[in-house]
């Protein structure tokens, strides 16, 4: 029972220390830019601090013997032993680095880099030692130190009684003990350790109130008690000592060995009665079951004796910390939900926006006054629907901070390999946007990170050399920006080498040699499958994840990733996103007297298809030539099997969509019928998967419609043709 | 009646730890993440001992007893500090603020209710 208590506790551990390491990192980064608030070096020590401490009690020796190196070093930062230049908190930085390490190696029960942690905690020693390297003798003095810290196990067994050492014979000891004023301040209570020292044997206690002066002359706060014990026991001298532990500077002690003595003998609870007597008559009847618990010293006995004061200084002081605190942003409570639960939530408020959407038309059907009960009833009806959907997404909303956290250590690395020197700057990390996205945005952004170091900042000579500083400046940030997040890489390098990117993609035939491209689009031809423009393939971004890779997973997520990029200047990449993944902006279609919900965020354009621009081949296959580019113009009836026979172009509409590796298609459709904001409700769940169809929606009038899934509409429609067209193909350019 | 215990620490791993070790020892249990949720979780529930950690966020456990000794409500509660071996330098300096006494982190659960049952019956 309790060892599966400590198992959870273990995994809250593993949790909080997670939360630790990026407070920690987060801090550093803000001392690192010349943020030196004390509070920030406080909670960055704070969390080493707690990792160490919760470390010990799982006996994590590894994690704790690094911890308290690191606490140390800090602790000379946080008291300004230790001033935080750049190089001692870079180093700190990668200290938090293998932090971070050690508790993944404890947690996984996996390994971690022995030599590097070593390396760093003389690194970290040194720091301490004002840059001075550790000698081979003082190192061995930090051992011996060290070895205090030896976490103790926890036996979590209070079945047991812990083992009574053996030691049969018994001493006397003569204990005189007189409490000061102190003593009782602090909420110490004479009573309570003569009740431990009986517990140690047989005790004879003597209370001396020689000292208690007339009740008219008693100053409640004084102390004027002192006793004597004869204690027969078999514990030593240190074991009485340590129940006086607390109280040693705030009374007169002495304890002598194998004395004797003839004192009344009195049990503790008749000693307590004693004294009350003494104090205050009236309490003379008191039981001593009531009189063990009650305080020789009630807060009513001691009178309004100058507290009132101190009350107000201290209130005062609770004020200006609540005021410092204020100052410093809220403190955040949070409560754990269960993810299913919430989902749950998400859905019902979904099914509400549905159901509130079909009331109004049936309202204006049944011919009522815009004035009527119903009607106003059903205006606040959505406007509470709209507030509960707010508040849902607020929910599930969540700060880019925990994706965004972990690019610092990633820019380390990747510039310790590719020998550049980068600055991350990050920015609007409290913007918020659906856990979901947030989860599926690590990846991608990874890899945009990796690659605006790796291809976009030059190697610090050919910086310098350009006139620009060493340091190369990477900026990572997010945005609110009309109902979207929008979330911006951009490096200050040298920008995309549009010659390059050309030659390269007409050397792996993905345009032809005489295309004419704007610089926009050059751009844009790092998002096809396949490019790569690093003449070698480096261990960074050569991992076989190009960036058509990057823009189909944003894609994937609803959203759309756009380059600017200015010669020597750097290149800007522009990630547009969803707020949420549960509810979708799409254009709604009939095709076939079937009604269909295309995502807006893959429709380019919509258009008149003109008789003279559509070209037929043989077995239905079609092209429409849009600003001369032939485009496939694909049939979604027939595609999706609602009908036989090609429907006529010239009546229909065209949605110019693009699809995996900005291929673009035009889709042909019967009519649009309009654009709105959609619940996704997902078709396998309810009933299987669909090809050509990604999930479905009800719509206002409760009929339910099914969303387009168009890169998979769009691929299949291409292997058809590809088919039938094999040799003569030639629709890029 | 079983005696309540206002545990203050921002850990929660140790909020955790603390909670087990006492409610196995009978003990009732109220929590609180720092310095100035304790002073509010005191005032409302009353606790018979206190057993606060030093470093924390917002009020840290100086401030916190001395917010508890200069309350004329609650300045008779037993305050034990959660200190590691080698601060003697926080003992001392938690005992000034009018600590009245001291567990040992990591603390063994044994000697935790020791050191409760010194302070407060």
């Amino acid at each position: 029972m309790a060892m599966d208590a400590m198992a959870v506790i273990k995994q809250t551990f593993f949790q909080e220390c997670e939360e630790q390491l990026a407070e920690l990192e987060m801090g550093l980064l803000a001392i690192e830019n010349g943020d030196h608030d004390q509070e920030i070096v406080n909670a960055v020590f704070r969390a080493v601090h707690s990792i160490k401490g919760g470390a010990g009690a799982f006996s994590l020796d590894d994690l704790v013997h690094f911890a308290h190196i690191f606490e140390n070093t800090l602790d000379l930062m946080r008291s300004n032993r230790l001033q935080p230049t750049p190089e001692v908190v870079k180093t700190m930085l990668r200290a938090a680095d293998v932090l971070a390490d050690l508790v993944r190696a404890a947690r996984d029960d996996g390994d971690f880099d022995d030599a590097r942690t070593e390396a760093l905690a003389q690194e970290l020693a040194a720091l301490g030692n004002g840059g001075v390297a550790v000698s081979a003798a003082q190192e061995k003095e930090e051992e011996v130190d060290l070895s205090q810290f030896r976490p103790r196990p926890i036996a979590f067994n209070f079945d047991e009684e812990p083992a009574a050492p053996a030691e049969p014979e018994k001493k006397t000891f003569s204990i005189r003990f007189k409490p000061k004023p102190d003593l009782y301040a602090k909420a110490n209570e004479a009573a309570l350790l003569l009740r431990e020292i009986e517990r140690l044997g047989v005790a004879t206690i003597t209370c001396d109130t020689s000292e208690l002066p007339l009740l008219s002359e008693l100053d409640p706060e004084g102390a004027y008690l002192a006793w004597t014990v004869e204690l027969k026991t078999d514990a030593d001298e240190a074991t009485i000592r340590e129940v006086f532990e607390f109280v040693e500077w705030d009374c007169d002690l002495e304890i002598k060995g194998d004395a004797a003595s003839e004192a009344e003998e009195l049990d503790v609870l008749a000693l307590i009665r004693k004294v009350r007597e003494a104090v205050e008559p009236e309490a003379a009847s008191v039981s001593p079951e009531e009189s063990v618990p009650a305080k020789a010293r009630e807060p009513e006995d001691r009178g309004p004796v100058k507290s009132a004061d101190i009350l107000k200084i201290d209130q005062s002081k609770i004020d200006q910390s609540k005021a410092d605190h204020a100052a410093s942003g809220p403190q955040q409570t949070t409560s754990r939900v269960d993810r299913d639960r919430l989902d749950r939530l998400s859905e019902l408020v979904g099914e509400l926006v549905i159901n509130q959407a079909m009331l109004a038309p049936r309202v204006t059907e049944a011919g009522l006054a815009r004035g009527s009960d119903v009607t106003v009833g059903l205006d606040e009806l959505e406007q509470l629907t709209r507030g509960i959907q707010d508040s849902v997404m607020a929910i599930r909303a969540q700060p880019v901070k925990s994706v965004f956290q972990r690019m610092p250590r990633l820019v380390r690395e990747v510039a310790a390999m590719t020998g550049k020197s980068v600055r991350l700057f990050t920015e609007g990390e409290n913007t918020e946007v659906d856990k979901t996205v947030i989860e599926r945005l690590a990846d991608p952004l990874t890899h945009m990170i990796r690659n605006a170091i790796d291809h976009g900042l030059e190697k610090p000579e050919k910086r310098l050399a350009a006139g620009k500083p060493e340091e190369g400046l990477v900026r990572l940030s997010a945005a609110h920006r009309s109902g979207r997040i929008v979330i911006e890489v951009a490096d200050d390098g040298a920008g995309i080498d549009r010659t390059r990117v050309r030659a390269s993609a007409v050397n792996k035939g993905l345009i032809s040699a005489d295309a004419q491209l704007s610089d926009d689009e050059i751009d844009n031809l790092i998002f096809l499958p396949g490019f790569s423009t690093a003449e070698k393939v480096s261990d960074i971004s050569g991992r076989g994840v190009g960036m058509d890779v990057v823009k189909r997973s944003i894609q994937a997520l609803g959203g759309r990733i756009s380059i600017t990029s200015k010669p020597g200047q750097g290149s800007v990449f522009t990630l547009s996103l969803p707020l949420t993944l549960a509810v979708l902006d799409g254009m709604v279609v009939t095709v076939a007297g079937q009604t269909l919900v295309v995502p807006l965020t893959a429709i380019v354009e919509t258009l008149q298809p003109k008789g003279a621009d559509v070209h037929g081949f043989g077995g239905g296959a079609r092209v429409i030539a849009i600003r001369n580019m032939f485009t496939p113009l694909i049939d979604v009836g027939r595609e999706l099997g609602y009908r036989n026979e090609a429907a006529d172009p010239l009546t229909g509409v065209a949605l110019l969509v693009e699809s995996e590796g900005s291929m673009r298609s035009a889709l042909l459709v019967d009519a649009i019928q309009g654009q709105r904001q959609v619940v996704i409700k997902s078709l396998e769940a309810n009933y299987r998967h669909v090809h050509g169809i990604a999930a479905a929606t009800i719509l206002g009038d409760g009929r339910v419609a099914l969303i387009l899934d168009v890169d998979a509409v769009v691929a299949n429609s291409r292997a058809d043709m590809t088919a039938y067209l094999e040799p003569n193909l030639a629709l890029a350019g | 009646m079983s005696k309540t215990v206002l545990t203050v620490d921002d850990s929660r791993t140790m909020r955790d730890m603390l909670m087990l070790a006492l409610t196995e020892a009978g003990y009732h249990v109220v929590q609180a993440e720092d310095g100035v949720h304790g002073l509010e979780v005191l005032r409302a529930t009353e606790p018979d001992v206190i057993v606060t950690d030093i470093n924390m966020p917002r009020m840290d456990g100086y401030g916190f007893i001395k917010g508890v000794r200069g309350d004329e409500q609650h300045r008779t509660i037993p305050i034990l500090v959660l200190t590691t071996e080698s601060d003697a330098e926080k003992k001392d300096r938690a005992r000034r603020a009018g600590a009245t006494g001291w567990i040992v982190k990591p603390f063994d659960p044994v000697k935790l209710v020791d050191a409760i049952r010194r302070v407060a019956t």
